[in-house]
């Protein structure tokens, strides 16, 4: 599942990493890619030695239903965590976001990808994800604009946890 | 009431032109039908059977008048002219056109008003008491924090896909008007030993297919942490509920498979990693807000004016209309007005543009221009002076908006059912005017006493059936349309479902079956029951045999 750009970084960048068992019936791989791969969790739980001692990027990537916790002790030497959203109306990947960042502290690309488009950007990016991978058929470059739906945030949230009631109050107090 | 400041009326800027975008795109083809419908859901836009349905947010249900004019010219210009008050405070349009959605939206966010989140898998319109603020028996106004809620679940990045829509509701108040057990999370404001103002919170009420009512997680939240216990749930909810059936998938499923204990477990566990300080709510926000709520420039109440008292003793349906339609008020020579919504010839909620302008005027007249929707689909003046009531209520009574049957069978609560919603499984509107008009007459009416009838078109029970005393649910049975007839259920502190009589009606017999219903209640009550009391002590049986009874009809019955 090779893509050549991603949104990253608020821009379109063009994109390294490979995706391993993302599509459907595509079989399981004895022999992985070389170059940086992001594999699904059973993968890394499997082989998660052999993977390790690749020296090249890795990456995994979560299901909605996978708990981030099976991957809090490894964290440190992903590059990139991924979670795929089967359909953009599933929206468990936005807590799972959250709770890797917030709960677990990760620092790293956190990459969304599936069935993502302009409309759901502003709010994935607000949870945590800052790398967008669309499926083939939308184009990234056109989606770009709906990272930026909106200026004001009421909430906290991963990307600016101070509530708007906060900078309301700051606001008041520093034009006296 | 609340009123927008630079970064409210920003939000709502940006959500204008995020919708108007979409529906571009949409109608362009770069977005398929697939693609819009959980975007326009979230705008409140539903496509129905005759045109697009949409439903406006009414915030808490508190409207001004300002607000008020500007409804009633959105329902003349972009819709036919009248709109359909829903159980949730919102206000629904029937005909209005897909492409002029976006410019309807910005005419609302001009007065302060939107349809962010009225649909959609997401954090819908908060409710409250139609009475908040002005009721004797509440510990604290819950507007504010209602208000505070509704801005931190608008445009909730993380809760904007859950499994199935959310509803959340305060009730601060001795008597429940919220029917908060039915919620997703009601929260009853409570003080603890100490005095400290906070929260009991209850998860996973609900109507629908599955009706049950809410039960307890926590005792005791203090209330600068609503933000961030809500936001646990909601995690909770979001990470473990079902999503493969739309039938199992609202919260009350995910707390009755876990469990209350597992279920609190999980939340609290969350709460205590995830709680973030940075949500905690300030006083200096709870001050800032609850200042839109400050009362109105009461006046001091006067011993010399006895014209209510004159008008209630000498004016039989006067006394009649205070006596179900006036409430009590915390304010010494003020009342609280219903406007009744319940017409014949009207379905119930349903008010013409003419009629909005109508009530925005006398808002401005007698009541400091504010107005509230309550769930039961009448409007509610407020802050009415004793002294013009009767004034008030001929003016009222001109226009019909001053039927006097609150909390009486006249007072049908119902969704608009299968002539308008593409949901429903039978229509609704027929079987409530045969109702309103079999039992027209006041005095039966009175005799019979409170009684409260919810009707829903289908199980998503936007009627509220379950909770009405007498209970219709449209049913379809093989491509026809039948009722299904509860009885004994009720919404307060005392909530309950109410119980399946037997095999469904169809639509003629309706108004006969209601009746001998009526009738067994009238020869069985004793002194000072009311119907549903009356149910609960003798049960079923004598029902069921009255409405059964004769082979004839029970044959006639599916």
């Amino acid at each position: 599942m090779p893509h050549d750009v991603v949104i990253r970084n608020r821009q379109l960048e063009p994109d390294h990493w490979r995706i391993v068992g993302a599509e459907p019936g595509e079989a399981a791989q004895e022999l992985l890619p070389r170059g940086a791969i992001v594999v699904p969790l059973a993968l890394w739980k499997e082989r998660r030695a052999e993977l390790v001692r690749r020296l090249e990027p890795i990456g995994v990537w979560l299901e909605p239903d996978q708990d981030p916790a099976e991957i809090a002790a490894d964290l440190p030497r992903l590059a990139l965590v991924a979670v795929r959203f089967p359909k953009f109306t599933d929206g468990r990947g936005y807590s799972i976001a959250s709770l890797l960042r917030r709960r677990h502290g990760y620092r790293g690309e956190l990459r969304a990808f599936g069935d993502i488009g302009r409309d759901q950007l502003f709010y994935l990016s607000r949870v945590g994800f800052d790398s967008f991978l669309l499926p083939e058929h939308r184009d990234p470059a056109a989606a770009l604009g709906g990272l930026h739906d909106f200026t004001v945030r009421y909430q906290g949230s991963v990307d600016d946890p101070q509530p708007l009631f906060r900078k309301r109050a700051g606001l008041e107090a520093s034009h006296g | 009431m609340y009123r927008y400041d630079e970064h409210d009326k920003k939000i709502l800027a940006e959500r204008v032109a995020q919708f108007r975008d979409q529906t571009r795109r949409f109608l362009a083809g770069e977005l398929s039908e697939d693609e819009f419908r959980p975007l326009r859901l979230q705008n409140g836009l539903y496509i129905q059977r005759h045109a697009p349905m949409y439903r406006i947010a009414v915030p808490y249900g508190v409207l001004n008048s300002t607000q008020l004019r500007k409804l009633a010219e959105i329902t003349r210009r972009y819709d036919r002219g009248y709109g359909h008050f829903t159980t949730r405070h919102n206000l629904q349009l029937n005909w209005p056109k897909l492409e002029d959605v976006p410019d309807i939206l910005a005419e609302l966010a001009a007065v302060e008003m939107h349809s962010i989140q009225t649909s959609g898998n997401d954090v819908r319109n908060i409710t409250t008491d139609h009475l908040a603020g002005v009721a004797g028996d509440e510990i604290v106004d819950p507007r504010p924090y209602a208000e505070i809620v509704r801005q931190w679940a608008s445009f909730n990045p993380e809760f904007a896909y859950l499994p199935r829509k959310f509803k959340i509701a305060f009730n601060a108040a001795a008597e429940d008007r919220t029917a908060l057990a039915f919620h997703d999370i009601g929260l009853e404001f409570v003080r603890d030993a100490a005095g400290e103002l906070g929260f009991r919170v209850h998860v996973g009420g609900g109507m629908g297919r599955t009706p049950m009512l809410a039960e307890v997680i926590r005792e005791f939240l203090p209330w600068r942490e609503v933000l961030t216990y809500c936001e646990s749930i909601l995690r909770v909810y979001n990470r473990y509920g079902r999503r493969d059936n739309i039938w199992k998938a609202r919260i009350k499923i995910l707390v009755k498979t876990l469990g209350i204990e597992e279920f609190r477990r999980r939340v609290e566990e969350d709460w205590a990693e995830l709680r973030d300080p940075a949500s905690v709510i300030t006083d200096a926000e709870l001050a800032r807000v609850a200042a839109y709520f400050a009362p109105p420039a009461y006046e001091p109440p006067s011993d010399e004016d006895q014209a209510f008292a004159y008008a209630f003793a000498s004016d039989r349906a006067f006394a009649r209309w205070v006596g179900r339609n006036v409430h009590a008020h915390r304010r010494p020579g003020y009342a609280a007005v219903t406007l009744s919504l319940k017409r014949t010839g009207v379905p119930p909620g349903d008010i013409t543009g003419d009629e909005l302008d109508l009530v925005a005027q006398l808002a401005d007249r007698y009541g400091f221009g504010e107005v509230r929707v309550s769930h039961e689909q009448n409007l509610v003046l407020p802050d009415v002076r004793e002294r013009d009531l009767h004034e008030l209520w001929l003016r009222l009574r001109a226009a019909r908006l001053a039927t006097p049957t609150v909390g009486l069978i006249g007072n049908v609560i119902s969704c608009p059912g299968g002539d308008l919603c593409s949901l429903a499984n039978a229509k609704t509107l027929p079987i409530a005017e045969a109702i309103l008009t079999r039992f027209e007459d006041l005095d039966y009416q009175h005799d019979i006493g409170e009684l409260d009838l919810n009707m829903s078109g289908c199980m998503n029970s936007c009627g509220h059936h379950h909770v009405g005393h007498i209970g219709i649910l449209g049913v379809d049975k093989n491509g026809s349309e039948w009722y299904q007839v509860t009885i004994g259920g009720r919404q307060g502190r005392a909530a309950a479902l109410g119980h399946v009589i037997g095999p469904s009606f169809a639509a003629d017999q309706m108004p006969d079956v209601v009746q001998k219903l009526l009738e067994t209640y009238l020869a069985q009550r004793e002194e000072g029951e009311r119907f549903v009391d009356t149910v609960d002590r003798v049960g079923l049986a004598p029902f069921k045999e009255r409405v059964y009874g004769a082979p004839k009809e029970l044959a006639r019955a599916a």
